[in-house]
């Protein structure tokens, strides 16, 4: 069971329901490959530093679970099927990534005290 | 030799190189994150292009950490790839 962090793009002419059935098909997706999510993130919809398929805009999802490694295949062709999902990258964290996400996270729970910007964890 | 007559107020320090550091080691950074686009552009020239390590003065280990970072936030659009106006 390693742990991984999924940054996908979503294309902008999704409505706001589709953007979440998207998700939510993911998120079911990892859920009956017996996966523990651990950690989800919507940036919303973003500019994109360069366009993609034309669109210059797009809805970010970050998502972190713990999964068996001989699931990443399969979801990624998942991602590559569906033409809603403009972009993807799956990244694996190891322990100093772990940690440090977990800090990110409690700083953006807390309230925006002093962004104080050393980032070791 | 036009500046001979030019007096300086204070000597010109051009040969004492100031000691390089890596600042990644000195603040004890652990890992650096593709997702915070902000602080890689800053480590990132005009054009977007990676810093070498001789300006920066930062140590490999962490060069190379910087350098993955940097593809990965380019690739899910958060870094230009080529930019004009970066600064």
């Amino acid at each position: 069971m390693n742990r991984y962090e999924t940054v996908f793009i979503m294309t902008p002419v999704l409505s706001a329901e589709q953007v979440a059935e998207t998700v939510e098909k993911y998120r079911a997706f990892l859920k009956d490959n017996g996966a523990s999510i651990g950690h989800e993130e919507s940036w919303g919809l973003r500019k994109l530093a360069y366009p993609i398929q034309k669109k210059s805009t797009g809805f970010y999802q970050l998502m972190e679970f713990d999964i068996d490694p001989s699931v990443i295949t399969p979801f990624e062709t998942e991602f590559r099927r569906d033409e809603r999902i403009i972009r993807f990258l799956t990244t694996r964290m190891d322990k100093h990534h772990a940690v440090y996400a977990e800090s990110r996270r409690n700083k953006a729970s807390q309230p925006k005290a002093a962004p104080e910007n050393a980032e070791e964890a | 030799m036009a500046d001979k007559n030019v007096r300086y107020l204070n000597p010109i320090s051009i040969d004492t190189q100031k000691e390089k550091y890596c600042r990644f080691k000195k603040k004890g950074f652990k890992y650096i994150d593709y997702k915070d686009a902000s602080f890689l552009l800053m480590l990132c020239n005009e054009q977007g292009k990676i810093l070498p390590r001789r300006l920066t003065g930062t140590s490999l280990k962490f060069q190379r950490k910087v350098s993955q970072a940097i593809k990965k936030a380019r690739h899910l659009a958060l870094m230009p790839y080529v930019a004009d106006n970066l600064r």
